[in-house]
């Protein structure tokens, strides 16, 4: 039975989402809350991540918003006097601090108890040699590896294997520093950077082109075992997991197959002793029942939260009940309600997981997938045929793509060699191939993708090819059409085949083959995900669509009583869990005032995904065609799109176009805030003042325009050769480059320009109207200048440094364009000020990003009030502003460059960060220090490298630097920057260049000696010499792992706060304590 | 787009499913049943319990990993398959959402398409299977037939009028002696000789009762060391010298293998270990006076959870049965062994004092999870 003692437990967060470490984190710390909550225990959780749902109210009973870290759990702890942890509900980051605090003593100090998978079983998954030799114990196969812990052992272990090699670092996440290596020049390399994260480094034999099978298993303290899911890899071994098409169940393995490793993970599982849930990740011979384990993950994962949301099992919430000492059979299979836990689900459909990747808004990055991890967020499609799962997650990932097929074509230089060495298009590859030509053996040979995938791609070319024979949709015979369909083709990949170059008018060749396929009777059905293939009765609502069956599962009452709340689709950067959080608290809203609350999504890592968050969810495509058909059936009262960022937003004309009930804001007005002239125009109309800008189409224009508002000048082609998709320009000969770099410009292909103001601030109105009238608003300001992505910029609510006048012209003006668009639901405006001038520069009539930032500090719930007024419901002016607050937010952004081999972390109009934290505190340097270590920056201990950029940043970074020297630390400084500070009475060491190879110190042999802690390096134009230099600095630092910091507004913010605030003074006080 | 078939599959209560073939072309009839397993179609296809049945897979994809070598070693009689259940296909046809008409395993020697044809059974896909289970569900397994477009349409056929058990049990005696790499030598042996047959005294005799034996339940006990005397259901196999008894899982119901419960009444006498699984689970139970019942709609997957009964251990566990053994009926020096967790039903039973038990489920798997093959041992240490 359950322990009985345990009163209070803390729950480790995982902070930040980053590359590796994503929203899977935040449905599997929710759901361990809730389970802990059934149990009437009192959770602590300790999460900086403010845009979670698990920081939300109603979730755990108290929330620090304050650094994964031991030193700050500790003080959590000494405080908060919890009975247990859970180390294994926020991923690498809780595990590995968990282990730390056991290995320091404090848990024991404290009297914790770790409840699940005991700390010992954890540290024998997560080193290396002791997992090898764990298993070798049960006659276990490993891939053999060596630890070493320096270079030259490294290179004596790769003669001894032979290359290939893959080198691992120990305790890293996604797969962090690691990759394979063909000569001692790439090993030396990749052992440097990956001996920076990690004290020890593995090396082993490559297994290129084995299977790679993933078991998530489960185990109870009576020993009881159950696989819930097993999952196959697309991309055969060599492709880290996360950067693998995966699908579930596996599609080629045999019966023996299966159990074989099925039976293996449940003997390595016992052997370990995990209590709660872990993976085993196997590589499988192709031509053999030969296997290695690859690793065993003893904690909840992104693996197992793809399963858990594959087969409906709620695997997180179980784990934590099992860690309170249940066992399975004590508990209840909480989809069907009636069946037992202990049970292992059928599936009857097919999933398929598909990353989604963003490696175009990185400067430098390589283009090739490997062994780490580069995706930033993931899809999961469900159909009943392969390829009808496949399409449907293409078109998922949101990067354009129709599908397999019908795409607009990419130039492949060599088919032979882009398959080989795959990149993030790789699938697409494939197709190209395919139409090439080339056979499924030959891309077999190339790939060795199992023949099995590559096949059923084929046979979604051969219905294209098949679709093209005909000219219009009434020729096509039925049969080919009811195959596309069932082959996931949606209505424009179809219309796309038949009208080929003439599809003109693409809106309405696709309403047309919509209406002719309907009057055709080739309509989707909806069928339930229950856990046990039908086996028995459950009341599921848990739905997706597919064209492969006759009869829905669900007897639609078509009473008007639902209401549709559109999500957020794959995380991506600039798109994450925020919009999951609205989208939560908009379904809590609906659900609350009476209504049936139903959710489209189709991300796996979401909370909004899951089983209990709302009335009927359908894990389906947010696409025009899907939402449509999901409409069709459930003929709702209403349509949310304002809670689910973009993807949603850009739906808002289609759908209003077809009679949709679009709750809230009209789609007209959406459309007069979305497109760039109609939102101009009615800023000119109602005497809104924005930066002056000019759509243009040639290099003269350009410059006349230039000529008027000078340099420099924010630049957005319409068309994106490569790189960037927009970049600020400071002279004529940037200009020239950007757009020989990045855009052709033409009539075809005009850009934007607009006038770029420097050294303004940038605020943020985010806000909730009824009827045209603001209802709550909540303003924030930058700590960077305008000219760092408000999704990277580092924001602080409420303003500190605002003048009380300008926040009132912001709040005038913002009150125009509410009653100017008559808004009814959430918006955010985005504005410049300098002194008291403002300026307009965008607004979106949704919610956005910091939504659930401003309402967690303002403590209203901007999302809940809006959904109120969109429900049509009255609502009251809450009474608190800003004004009121004794403290202080700080946002502040997450970088994942690390995992971004090449890429220059350099902040810029782009946004480039893939999550954020949000702490509280008394004053900006309380809030500052913590939110700056919650996204892994370190105080520094000894020196600091200065790199500063232009005269204007140095002068404002010297107060910073003042600083610095008075608190003891040495100053390195780069050339420029050492003689400034010279000259200014500070005493600074001079570091040189690489560019000057010759003298010493280098700036990069500092880093490699970890002679400095801190790098300030500013980037200050783009001249190839500078960007050459400082990148190389930059660079280094990421893959060295010394904290980097590229914006002297932020800068000088951090170094002031950590010299003003010793870190045994920062506050450990609970959301709650924050009145 | 390929040429198929049309065809259907028409319900005794009328309903109708349409799909295409992909079998061989030729109507066929018999009770429909749905199993929710995701592999081991080859095993299960060649599990001789599903004779007369109609298999529905509800897992959606079929033959993606094609068959394994169908035909055993040719001249030297093994009687045994490498990697099937038995010498042939035993259920009436299969039923699928999608077909893969190409597979790819390194061990696949056709494809399921070309096997259903040598074998001349039936297959259809582009059925909506999930529809199809959930009606089977809620009205109970039923009688059914497939009609493919152009063939003639058939009667009805109804499994359950018969003694399947004596359809799918093999005639004669068989020896199989354990061999070096973990297989069997095989011999038959004439029914009169066997009483006197030279046993290897080295090793424990087991006789397994054939009720249509899964070759996977003689693979397990030969691999534990033992001499199986394979005998068919009716053979009264008291007078062999044996150590142990396995009564072999089976076709259809139980009521029809009388005389197998006879002869088992004769070895509960005897007090020599007896084993049994599925089918024999349900003649020992019959044999020591309790009742059997058929079961709406069986249990047919491989996540079936069982319980073993008073004790917090359980196990997920392999099943193919239509019948079950009343618990209720349960004389009182006998008990339930385990329980299935999800509907109660009995998953098998034992002895209170003597070496008596059988099992409902399969702990030799073949297909599904091998969680239960300690059973075997329990059984040999009994000997």
């Amino acid at each position: 039975m359950e322990n009985l003692k345990i009163k209070k437990v803390l729950l480790l967060g995982s902070g930040a989402l980053k590359i590796g470490e994503a929203g899977e984190f935040d449905y599997s710390g929710s759901q361990a809350l809730k389970a802990m909550k059934e149990e009437g225990i009192t959770t602590v959780l300790i999460n900086p991540n403010i845009a979670t749902v698990q920081t939300s109210d109603g979730f755990a009973d108290k929330i620090y918003f304050l650094p994964v870290t031991p030193y700050f759990v500790e003080k959590v702890i000494a405080k908060e006097r919890p009975d247990g942890i859970l180390l294994a509900f926020g991923g690498q980051t809780a595990l590995n601090c968990g282990v730390e605090l056991y290995l320091k003593g404090i848990l024991e100090k404290y009297n914790v108890e770790v409840l699940g998978t005991p700390v010992q079983a954890i540290m024998d998954t997560e080193d290396r040699e002791l997992f090898v030799k764990k298993l070798d114990e049960i006659d276990v196969k490993t891939i053999k590896s060596q630890a070493v812990d320096n270079i030259s052992d490294a290179k004596k272990v790769a003669a001894e294997l032979g290359y290939p090699v893959i080198v691992r670092a120990a305790y890293a996440l996604g797969g962090l520093g690691s990759g394979f290596c063909d000569n001692d020049a790439e090993l030396t390399a990749l052992c440097e950077k990956a001996l920076s994260f990690s004290p020890q480094v593995l090396v082993e034999k490559s297994l290129k082109g084995w299977k790679e099978v993933e078991y998530e298993v489960v185990r109870d303290k009576y020993d009881n075992c159950i696989t819930v899911c097993n999952m196959e890899n697309f991309d055969p071994l060599g492709i880290h997991t996360g950067e693998s098409i995966v699908v579930a169940p596996s599609q080629t393995l045999s019966n023996d197959d299966y159990h074989y490793l099925r039976s293996l993970a449940i003997k390595i599982i016992r052997h370990i002793g995990i209590v709660g849930e872990c993976n085993v990740q196997y590589a499988y011979d192709p031509a053999s029942m030969d296997y290695r384990v690859i690793e065993v993950n003893a904690r909840l994962s992104r693996s197992s939260a793809l399963a858990s949301k594959a087969t409906g099992y709620p695997l997180a919430f179980v784990a934590a009940k099992l860690g309170l000492g249940y066992g399975l059979f004590e508990l209840k299979n909480s989809v069907t309600k009636d069946t037992s836990a202990f049970f292992e689900p059928a599936l009857d459909y097919i999933v398929v997981k598909i990353p989604r990747w963003d490696l175009g808004k990185f400067h430098g990055v390589k283009r090739e997938i490997g062994s780490s991890m580069k995706s930033v967020g993931e899809v999961m499609a469900i159909g009943r045929t392969f390829e009808e799962a496949i399409q449907k997650g293409l078109r998922m990932i949101g990067q354009g793509m129709h599908g397999f097929v019908e795409n607009k074509e990419f130039k492949i230089p060599d088919i032979e060699k882009a398959l080989t060495e795959p990149t993030d298009k790789r699938i697409f590859v494939i197709a190209a191939a395919m139409s090439h030509g080339y056979s499924v053996d030959r891309i077999h040979e190339l790939t060795k993708i199992d023949r099995w995938f590559l096949y059923k791609l084929r046979n979604i070319i051969d219905t294209a090819d098949e679709l093209a024979t005909f000219n219009s949709p009434e020729a096509v015979p039925v049969p080919l059409l009811r195959q596309a369909k069932q082959q996931g083709f949606s209505d424009f990949q179809i219309a796309r085949s038949i009208w080929k170059e003439n599809m003109k008018d693409t809106e309405k060749a696709v309403l047309e083959m919509r209406a002719y396929r309907k009057s055709l009777g080739i309509t989707p059905v909806v069928k339930q995900i229950d856990t046990l293939a039908a086996e028995y009765p459950a009341q599921t609502n848990y739905l997706y669509l597919t064209y492969n069956g006759t009869e829905n599962d669900i007897t639609y009452l078509h009473d008007h009583r639902s209401i549709v709340v559109l999500g957020s689709g794959a995380y991506r950067i600039g798109s994450s869990v925020e919009f999951d959080w609205c989208s939560v608290n908009a379904l809590m809203t609906v659900k609350k005032e009476g209504w049936r609350s139903v959710m489209i999504n189709y991300n796996p890592e979401t909370v909004s995904t899951d089983y209990d968050m709302c009335d009927r969810l359908y894990f389906d495509e947010l696409t025009f065609e899907r939402v449509m058909d999901i409409l069709d059936l459930e003929q709702p009262h209403g349509t949310i799109l304002s809670v689910g960022g973009q993807i949603p937003n850009n739906l808002a004309t289609r759908l209003d176009a077809q009679g949709i009930n679009i709750l809230g804001t009209s789609a007209s007005s959406i459309d007069n805030a979305e497109d760039r002239h109609k939102f101009s125009a009615m800023l000119d109309r109602i005497g809104v003042d924005q930066p002056r800008w000019r759509e243009l189409s040639s290099l003269e224009d350009i410059n006349s325009f230039i000529d008027e508002v000078g340099f420099p000048v924010l630049v957005r082609p319409s068309y994106v050769l490569s790189g960037a998709a927009m970049n600020v320009c400071s002279n004529q000969e940037e200009l020239v480059k950007f757009l020989q770099l990045a855009a052709n410009v033409s009539k075809q292909h005009p850009v934007v320009v607009t006038e770029f103001i420097q050294y303004a601030k940038e605020i943020e109105m985010d806000a909730v109207a009824q009827n045209g009238e603001i209802k709550a608003y909540a303003i924030s300001e930058h700590i960077e200048f305008a000219g760092v992505h408000s999704g990277d910029a580092t924001i602080q609510f409420p303003p500190q440094k605002l003048y009380v006048e300008t926040m009132r012209r912001i709040k005038k003006v913002s009150a125009k364009i509410a009653a100017a668009l008559n808004i009814s639901g959430p918006f955010n405006i985005q504005f410049l000020a300098k002194d008291n001038d403002i300026k307009v520069i965008e607004c979106n009539l949704r919610a956005s990003r910091s939504f659930p930032f401003v309402s967690k500090v303002l403590k209203i719930n901007f999302i809940d009030l809006a959904t109120r007024i969109m429900l049509g419901l009255p609502v009251e002016k809450p009474s608190k502003s800003a004004f009121d607050l004794d403290y202080v937010g700080i946002k502040a952004s997450q970088f994942s460059f690390s995992r971004l081999q090449g890429a220059d972390p350099v902040l810029g109009v782009d946004m480039s960060s893939t999550g954020e934290v949000g702490c509280i505190g008394t004053d900006t340097s309380d809030a500052i220090l913590k939110a700056m270590l919650s996204v892994g920056l370190h105080v520094p201990e000894k020196a600091v490298l200065l790199s500063t950029g232009s005269a204007k940043q140095k002068t404002e970074m010297l107060d910073a630097a003042h600083l610095l020297h008075n608190h003891g630390y040495t100053i390195y400084a780069t050339d420029g920057t050492h003689r400034f500070l010279n000259e200014n009475g500070i005493p600074a060491l001079r570091a040189y260049w690489p560019t000057e190879p010759d003298k010493q110190p280098q700036a990069l042999q500092l880093l490699h000696d970890k002679t400095v802690d801190l790098v300030v390096n500013i980037p200050k134009n783009l001249s190839t010499a500078e960007l050459s230099n400082g990148y190389k600095i930059r660079r280094a630092a990421i893959d060295l792992n010394v904290p980097l910091l590229t914006n002297a507004r932020l800068a000088s913010a951090f170094i002031r706060a950590f010299t003003s605030l010793p870190l045994d003074k920062i506050e450990i006080r609970s959301w709650e304590e924050y009145k | 787009m390929r040429e198929t078939r049309r065809a259907v599959l028409e319900l005794a209560d009328g309903t109708r499913f349409e799909g295409r073939s992909f079998g061989y072309e030729a109507s066929t009839s018999g009770e429909v049943v749905f199993n929710t397993a995701m592999t081991g179609y080859p095993e299960s296809l060649t599990d001789p319990s599903y004779e007369g049945q109609i298999l529905v897979a509800t897992y959606p994809l079929g033959g993606n990993y094609g068959v394994p070598p169908t035909t055993a070693d040719g001249d030297n009689k093994t009687f045994m398959s490498e990697f099937l259940e038995s010498d042939r296909i035993h259920c009436r046809a299969l039923v699928l959402q999608d077909y893969s008409w190409q597979h790819s395993h390194w061990l696949a020697e056709e494809s399921l398409s070309q096997w259903l044809i040598d074998q001349k059974i039936p297959g259809i896909y582009d059925v909506d299977t999930r529809a199809l289970t959930k009606h089977l569900r809620e009205s109970g397994s039923m009688l059914g037939k497939i009609i493919i477009e152009g063939c003639p349409e058939p009667e009805l056929y109804d499994p359950n009028t018969e003694n399947l058990v004596a359809a799918t049990s093999e005639p004669g005696i068989v020896v199989y002696t354990p061999a070096e790499d973990g297989k069997s030598v095989a011999q038959q042996v004439q029914p009169q000789d066997i009483a006197s047959y030279p046993f290897d005294p080295a090793r424990k005799v087991v006789v397994l009762v054939d009720c249509g034996v899964k070759h996977n339940i003689i693979r397990c006990l030969t691999q534990r060391g033992v001499t199986v005397v394979r005998v068919p259901w009716d053979f009264d196999f008291t007078e062999i010298p044996y150590d142990g008894l396995f009564i072999s899982n089976g076709p259809g119901n139980p009521d029809f293998a009388e005389e197998t419960v006879k002869n088992l009444r004769k070895a509960i006498e005897l007090e020599r270990p007896i084993c049994g699984i599925c089918m024999g689970n349900q003649l020992l139970a019959k044999a020591a006076g309790a009742q059997t019942y058929k079961l709406k709609y069986g249990h047919r997957s491989h996540n079936q959870p069982v319980r073993r009964a008073d004790t917090n251990t359980c196990f997920i566990t392999s099943q193919n049965h239509g019948f079950a053994v009343d618990n209720d009926t349960l004389p009182a020096d006998w008990e339930p062994l385990f329980i299935n967790m999800n509907d109660g039903t009995n998953e098998g039973i034992r002895h209170k004092s003597k070496p008596f038990f059988s099992a409902q489920f399969h702990p030799e798997a073949s297909s599904g999870p091998e969680d239960t093959t300690f059973l075997f041992d329990e059984f040999i240490c009994m000997l």
